[in-house]
């Protein structure tokens, strides 16, 4: 069991800062997603906790150990790839066994790793078949039991599923999900898809431009964004951002928007902004399950629904919820509906907005301002 | 013929489109092999010859229809014929040859495949310039190298031995090896390297265990490659050694220009056959191999 410190990382490539400081930590047994879109540095942050990629600055320690300028070998860690980067001219369990070879671990221990990681893997028979032999699926398999025989201290997964078709990486998720349950292995997991990292972490760094954005559990990165990077990454469909004002309606605070034709709809907000941007100009922040169709009714049990009506521009039905595309203003948010009463192209919705979900950004610093008593 | 019978009283467009098709047929493969004839020309007279007995040859003329056979040349050529004093024939010089490419070829292509592992797999700063540097050798014709090898034989004292030979060719050979190895290295992925250095393995392991198990196509390619080029090399071999130590290809040339009387063309024929054989071994064994491995591309 292990733990997995990093502060202050920095990476340069010649001139090009790569990394700007990244401070992580992995308790033991944890699973930390890194997500991120292509070229936010994640990948080379696990390479560098793998020992594949030089540190520029800043430390890396494993069970507090500091690790800068240890091989990789001498790290006790080990890596899934993308590509599975199984050895293609080896059987499934040479390829599990050569990294025991390799430490000279005992002929009779390597049979019983190979026993106990093919049995919990169920890749049984497939071990004497070559990787060109074996199916996506069971290549990663193969390639995960590579990384268990071995029982190392840090499991690294770099984009695992992404080589796989979508029923398959769904499926995958789960095994890996139940695998972590079960192995409770500290993991590092790199992903670019925002629902493998909801799913599977019980923390998630959000990277962008080479620093973490927000480092937290899934349902607070989710519902607390630290910014409108971070709040527009997660989820899908993307949080709707709608720019406004702050006011206040009877004495109680409020987000005035611009609706088509000058009108201007107040959203009273449920709980007070901690702080006001000098101009008093905010980014709301709605999520498409935050949209319904409004109904007196709703209002009664509902706190904090606000409504307004907005013109149906798009519908798309996905079988288990519809996805309308609604026009507010000059800007067109989307909203997710049951399909029994979801919207219908052409009409005008009288939209509820479930405002006690609401996030507020400035526009400026695009940071989240937090609501309620401090 | 029904069918026939169909095809005429239906489509006569498609009958004289068939008959032309096949005149162009006939004319091209015709063409085709009146040029192959050509080309192979030489090779059956120097057969022929091979097996012709000499009065004739000299009667008749070099090129002519056989009407003659013996057996007497190959032998002949091969233990007993007398060259510049000795009368030993070919053998010598053919086992020097052999003695001579083989281990050129292995440690050419040896240290072709461990520097293309390095320039591919391994690089560091500069590593694309030594590239450069060492690919210059390939286009770089030997004749520039001779006065060169020339001193460095003579310090080592290794001219007039098949060993100096060997280094001569170990060296030239590197260019080449290393630019189809490398070139075929670059295509196995950086990720299995990764993994193996995070399975604990170093350097010579990965070599060993995943990049040379990667590489027989490369490696049937460099060994064909370097095994018929250092076999038919020839100006080296007659520049830097003479007699005794000669390889075949010098020795062929010596046979041609040192008789006293008349020509032994029928001699002359089967030794040139013998210097010609295991090359055309080796190609006939390991050509289907070598398009493949030209045209292929690495791993998947």
């Amino acid at each position: 069991m292990a733990t997995l410190t990093i502060s202050g990382l920095h990476k340069r490539f010649g001139t090009v800062e790569v990394l700007k400081g990244i401070d992580l930590e992995a308790r033991t047994g944890e699973f930390v997603a890194l997500v991120g879109p292509s070229g936010c540095g994640k990948s080379t942050l696990l390479a560098m906790i793998a020992g594949l990629e030089s540190v520029s600055e800043g430390e890396i320690r494993i069970d507090g150990r500091l690790v800068n300028s240890v091989a990789p070998k001498d790290r006790d860690i080990a890596m899934v790839f993308q590509s599975y980067a199984l050895y293609p001219t080896m059987t499934a369990r040479q390829n599990m066994t050569f990294g025991m070879e390799s430490r000279g671990v005992p002929k009779a221990e390597q049979e019983a790793a190979i026993k106990r990681v093919a049995a919990l893997l169920q890749i049984e028979p497939l071990l004497n078949r070559k990787p060109g032999q074996l199916s996506g699926g069971q290549r990663q398999r193969v390639a995960m039991g590579r990384a268990l025989v071995r029982d190392p201290k840090l499991f690294l997964f770099d984009e695992p599923l992404s080589n796989l078709d979508a029923k398959l990486r769904v499926d995958m998720r789960t095994e890996i999900k139940k695998l972590h349950l079960r192995v409770g292995k500290t993991t590092i997991y790199v992903t670019h898809d925002q629902i493998e990292a909801m799913t599977l972490a019980s923390r998630i760094a959000v990277m962008h431009q080479g620093s973490i954005q927000q480092f937290d559990e899934p349902q607070v990165v989710y519902d607390h964004p630290a910014n409108i990077f971070v709040a527009g990454f997660m989820g899908s469909p993307s949080m709707n951002f709608i720019p406004g004002e702050l006011t206040k309606v009877d004495g109680h605070p409020a987000v005035a928007i611009a609706l088509a034709g000058g009108e201007t709809a107040m959203l009273p907000l449920q709980q007070p902004p901690q702080s006001r941007p000098a101009n008093g100009k905010v980014v709301l922040g709605v999520r498409p399950e935050h949209l319904f169709r409004y109904d007196p009714n709703l209002k009664s049990q509902k706190a904090g629904l606000a409504m307004l009506t907005a013109p149906v521009e798009v519908v798309e039905p996905t079988g288990a919820e519809t996805h309308a595309v609604l026009k507010v203003g000059e800007r067109e948010i989307v909203g997710r509906f049951d399909p029994d009463g979801a919207p219908r192209l052409g009409e005008l919705l009288p939209l509820g907005i479930d405002m006690a979900h609401a996030c507020l950004f400035d526009p400026d610093t695009q940071a989240l301002i937090r609501q309620g008593s401090a | 013929m029904v069918d026939a019978t169909y095809d005429i009283a239906l489509d006569p467009l498609a009958r004289s489109a068939s008959l032309r098709y096949a005149a162009g047929r006939i004319a091209i493969y015709s063409f085709l092999g009146f040029f192959a004839l050509i080309y192979l020309l030489p090779l059956f007279v120097v057969v022929a010859n091979s097996f012709r007995e000499l009065p004739e040859i000299t009667r008749n003329g070099l090129i002519a229809l056989p009407h003659s056979f013996s057996l007497k040349a190959w032998p002949q050529a091969w233990a007993h014929y007398c060259v510049a004093g000795t009368c030993e024939g070919i053998k010598r010089n053919f086992y020097n040859s052999l003695i001579m490419t083989i281990p050129a070829t292995i440690a050419s292509t040896l240290l072709g495949a461990i520097n293309g592992y390095v320039l591919s797999k391994w690089r560091f700063p500069g590593s694309e310039t030594l590239f450069v540097c060492i690919l210059l050798g390939v286009f770089m014709p030997g004749q520039v190298a001779l006065l060169p090898w020339a001193y460095i034989l003579g310090n080592l004292r290794l001219s007039d031995s098949v060993y100096g030979l060997i280094l001569v060719h170990v060296i030239q050979g590197i260019s080449f090896t290393t630019l189809f190895c490398r070139n075929y290295y670059v295509n196995i992925p950086d990720d299995l390297i990764k993994a193996a250095r995070i399975d604990g393995a170093g350097f010579w392991r990965i070599f060993a265990k995943i990049i040379l198990p990667l590489s027989p196509p490369i490696l049937i390619v460099t060994v064909i490659w370097q095994f018929t080029g250092i076999w038919n090399e020839f100006l080296f071999g007659l520049v830097f050694t003479g007699g005794t130590q000669q390889p075949i290809t010098a020795a062929l040339v010596a046979l041609a220009t040192s008789q006293m009387n008349a020509h032994p063309y029928d001699v002359a024929s089967s030794a040139v056959l013998i210097g010609a054989i295991p090359p055309l071994l080796i190609y006939l064994f390991g050509g289907k191999y070598f398009v493949r491995g030209l045209t292929q591309g690495a791993i998947k």
